[in-house]
């Protein structure tokens, strides 16, 4: 089948849409960006070709009876393909840890270092099931930041125990992770999807349901050829991207596109990015009218909630959550980054709880996305939200009170996948390049 | 047609080259003041009194040009940290800072050699606080006679008799007076006159220069090609013959190039094919001049009017220095300055711009630390979008502080601009860039 990919190269994720000729979106997938967009789009395209392998998977079995809840099933095969795939980057991990145990500094106790890596490793791989259980909660879902926080801890402790220097196996890390990161993922979706699919039967003894059957519906939505037809890049990175240039659209366009496909009565788009904020006023058919970032400083985008995460010593995904506990909201500025992490801390100093005090930071924020909004004309109905911070519910919660302050009843729009938003823009345009001639198609 | 001689291999345009010299000259002129016994006035490019000036042979230093000059060959950066160091903030006007920081170090010319203190300071205000401020600032390091022309502003968006009697009074009560005291020469109104003349001869030049931009494609790049192209109409050379024959010059190179269909000279050469025509409002970036200018030319697109080539005078719109009416003509030229006129006439200019020269939208460059000029900048956008339907997008530069140009955050948006404008013109969503 012919399919059309968006790729949206962000200062902090990278992140991929496939969508078939009719625009109907078959697979999304996201990566950290690293320092190397290439491999960035390499992952992140590959993770939208495996969430198309679970949606054609779904579709063939929507026919089959024997599953009582196909979406408690689809979300256990699915994280379980996402263990399969940690357990097969863990793998890779250890070797390479293992070659670089080597040289001067260990002074003869490569063995030992072997050794104590073998069971380092053999605990977080012991421990990796828990973390895609059903239910589970992760601090991230990218394997840089789950095998680094076990590492930390597990290593850590281990190297104690067996009296061995905790720098030297986290030098031997550092290296590794750099290396196994922008390693292309191993291809092999069959064996994984296999396993992963094992698993869920397993997990699920009272399944009436012919496996057999099961694993040659999931045979065939791994044998659907996809062929890629088009690809569009747009985001920060996209002059990196190895495509011909009218390959290559603005990320304005790209979320003005994007958010109108998600709610086509959209009118005003706001889109908190890693380094940039964007307002942008489309007419009823997407097309860009207006826009507005903010210039010269990049305090209260999403870097801004991440260095607040890392001064908290919390995951990014935990500072929403945190702040809905809050009972007040305290006063923090907007203006700077470094400042605020500066008045967090006296205000921590100065007793107020961490929960009031994030509610002040994610008020900061959308203080200052709504100064944007401002400068490109203000909001009009209907408002889209997209965006990775668009999925924080501190943040939503301020925007909503603020929107409502300052522009009276609007229908907000916020969509679980709003992260997304640019890549579908993007496959917009390439489905858009082929089927309606508009662009030259490769 | 083009030279490409220079050391940085950029293209010039010969016209580029005998104003070159002129500068040079005039650098020269102003250096060997204290030798030559030549007054010195410093007076800003706004409402600039220049065929005035010359009627007692006094030679002129624009302190914005000494900014400009040395923002364009990476000197400004040192200034304004010198600057900052005795005490301006880093919101002031980065000309100010560029030009007290100039002074501190030995105010060099780019011959080399010190420009020497003024022995006037003339202000003629038209429009800009800052530059009042800049010049009380110069007074108390100079300890000069200073003279100030008050031109009102013009807020209801006429010139009325009343304003125009004002300024001619103020000229012949305190103006020439204060220019005879200080260069010993007895005021001659027909020196002024014959200086007023050759004005209006070259400004005939300039403005056809400036509206050949209305062919297509256009000859001309009427913000980065424009502001060499004002250059001697609005600096030390108005009412002078090097000013004649330099645009009679200029005028038969874009004669040429649109007798050949042919688009700008930018710094690479003949621009490729012009895809897209826009309308500036707002002041150059400096210190990233060429790499603000490749911006455009690399993605094809030319500016086919801006505001930033009127500071110095509005000419399209029919005004000329005019000899019948010497002093009259004075006061109606700094009256009409684009510095000088309100909101809605500035909309009204960008409206007929953007209708006359066909453009596909507007581009404001605005300067965060001139906030005369910024000021309701974004409501001028969103109403010349109203009125044109035409799309238009915002950034943020500065004038000479090399650090407040972001190449990367600009480029960003300028490319989201382009494409969006082809989005438009497209009408269907898609933005991609046609051959």
């Amino acid at each position: 089948m012919r399919c059309f990919i968006g790729i949206d190269l962000g200062s902090t994720t990278t992140k991929a849409v496939l969508m078939d000729e009719d625009l109907g979106v078959l697979g999304r997938g996201i990566t950290n960006s690293r320092s190397n967009y290439d491999t960035a789009t390499a992952v992140a395209k590959q993770e939208a070709v495996v969430d198309t392998r679970l949606t054609l998977f779904r579709r063939g079995l929507a026919d089959d009876a024997g599953i009582p809840d196909v979406d408690d099933f689809m979300d256990r095969v699915a994280q379980y393909f996402r263990l399969e795939q940690f357990l097969e980057q863990l793998a890779d991990l250890h070797e390479t840890c293992s070659r670089f145990v080597e040289g001067g500094r260990f002074q003869n106790r490569e063995k030992e270092a072997m050794e104590t890596l073998e069971i380092i490793f053999g605990r977080i791989g012991d421990e990796a099931p828990a973390l895609y259980a059903p239910g589970a909660a992760r601090k991230s879902d990218f394997f840089r930041d789950l095998a680094g926080s076990r590492f930390m801890q597990i290593g850590g402790d281990v190297a104690k125990l067996v009296g061995l220097p905790f720098d030297l196996l986290l030098n031997v890390y550092d290296k590794s992770i750099i290396e196994v990161e922008n390693r292309p993922p191993s291809g092999d979706l069959t064996g994984k999807f296999g396993r992963a699919l094992d698993r869920v039967l397993g997990e699920m003894p009272d399944l009436d349901a012919d496996t057999k059957k099961m694993h040659a519906t999931l045979e065939k939505a791994l044998a659907q050829e996809l062929d890629e037809t088009y690809v569009v890049g747009t985001g920060y990175g996209r002059v990196t991207l190895p495509f011909p240039k009218e390959h290559i659209r603005s990320e304005i366009l790209c979320h003005g596109l994007g958010a109108h496909m998600m709610y086509s009565g959209t009118r005003t788009v706001l889109d908190i990015g890693g380094q940039d904020t964007k307002a942008i006023q489309v007419d009823p058919a997407g097309i860009v009218e207006n826009f507005q970032m903010n210039d010269r400083c990049a305090a209260g985008c999403g870097r801004y909630l991440g260095y607040i995460a890392d001064e908290m010593n919390m995951g990014l995904h935990e500072l929403g959550p945190l702040a809905m506990k809050a009972t007040k909201s305290v006063r923090i500025n907007s203006t700077c980054t470094v400042f605020a992490g500066a008045e967090l801390r006296d205000r921590l100093a100065l007793g107020e709880k961490r929960e009031d005090i994030l509610a002040g930071l994610h008020r900061a924020i959308i203080l200052r996305a709504m100064s944007i909004i401002s400068r490109s004309g203000g909001i009009r109905d209907q408002f889209t939200w997209t965006g990775g911070v668009a999925n924080n519910p501190a943040a939503a919660r301020e925007l909503e009170k603020l929107v409502r302050e300052n522009y009276g009843d609007v229908t907000i729009n916020i969509d679980p996948a709003s992260i997304y938003t640019g890549a579908l823009g993007a496959a917009t345009f390439a489905q858009r390049a082929v089927i309606n001639g508009e662009g030259a198609a490769s | 047609m083009t030279d490409t001689t220079s050391a940085e291999e950029t293209v010039k345009e010969p016209s580029m080259i005998t104003q070159k010299h002129m500068i040079a000259a005039n650098y020269d002129r102003l250096t060997s003041a204290p030798e030559s016994g030549t007054k010195v006035v410093s007076t800003y490019v706004p409402g600039n009194l220049n065929e005035l000036i010359m009627c007692f042979d006094m030679v002129s230093n624009l302190p914005e040009i000494n900014a400009i000059n040395n923002a364009m060959r990476k000197k400004s950066g040192g200034y304004i940290t010198e600057a900052e160091k005795q005490g301006h903030s880093e919101d002031v006007c980065t000309y100010v800072k560029a030009d007290i920081g100039l002074m501190s170090k030995g105010a060099i010319a780019p011959n080399g050699k010190p420009i020497p203190p003024p022995d006037l300071l003339l202000l003629s205000y038209t429009g800009c606080f800052t530059f009042m401020k800049w010049f009380e600032l110069l007074r108390d390091e100079f300890g000069c006679e200073t003279v100030m022309l008050h031109i009102p502003y013009e807020g209801d968006g006429i010139v009325t008799e009343h304003m125009r009697d004002y300024v001619v009074k103020q000229l012949k009560d305190e103006v020439i007076p204060a220019l005879e005291r200080v260069s010993g020469v007895k005021f001659d109104i027909d020196r002024l006159r014959e200086y007023l003349r050759k004005s209006a001869a070259a400004e005939d030049d300039l403005v056809w220069v400036l509206q050949s931009a209305k062919n297509k494609p256009s000859p001309i790049d009427a913000f980065f090609g424009g502001v060499f192209y004002i250059g001697p109409a609005f600096t030390a050379f108005r009412g002078t013959d090097e000013a004649i024959e330099y645009y009679v010059q200029l005028r038969a190179e874009v004669e040429d190039r649109l007798a050949r269909g042919a688009g700008p000279i930018t710094p690479e050469g003949e621009m490729g094919p012009e895809k897209y025509r826009l309308v500036v409002e707002g002041t150059p970036n400096w210190t990233s001049f060429r790499e603000f200018w490749k911006m455009f030319y690399d993605e094809g697109a030319v500016v086919v009017a801006s505001t930033y080539t009127k500071v110095g005078g509005m000419y399209d719109f029919g005004f000329r220095h005019d000899p019948d009416r010497p002093l009259e003509s004075l006061a109606d030229y700094c009256l009409g300055c684009y510095t000088n006129r309100n909101l809605v006439q500035r909309v009204e200019i960008l409206e007929n711009y953007l209708e006359e020269y066909e453009a596909d939208g507007l581009l404001i460059n605005s300067i965060k630390s001139c906030n005369s000029f910024s000021a309701g900048q974004l409501l001028m956008m969103r109403e010349v979008e109203t009125r044109t339907g035409k799309p238009a997008a915002f950034i943020e530069t500065d004038l000479v502080d090399p650090r407040y140009f972001s190449a990367s955050n600009v480029r960003n948006r300028m490319e989201s601009y382009f494409q969006m404008i082809e989005q438009k013109r497209r009408g269907g969503g898609s933005a991609t860039v046609a051959a």
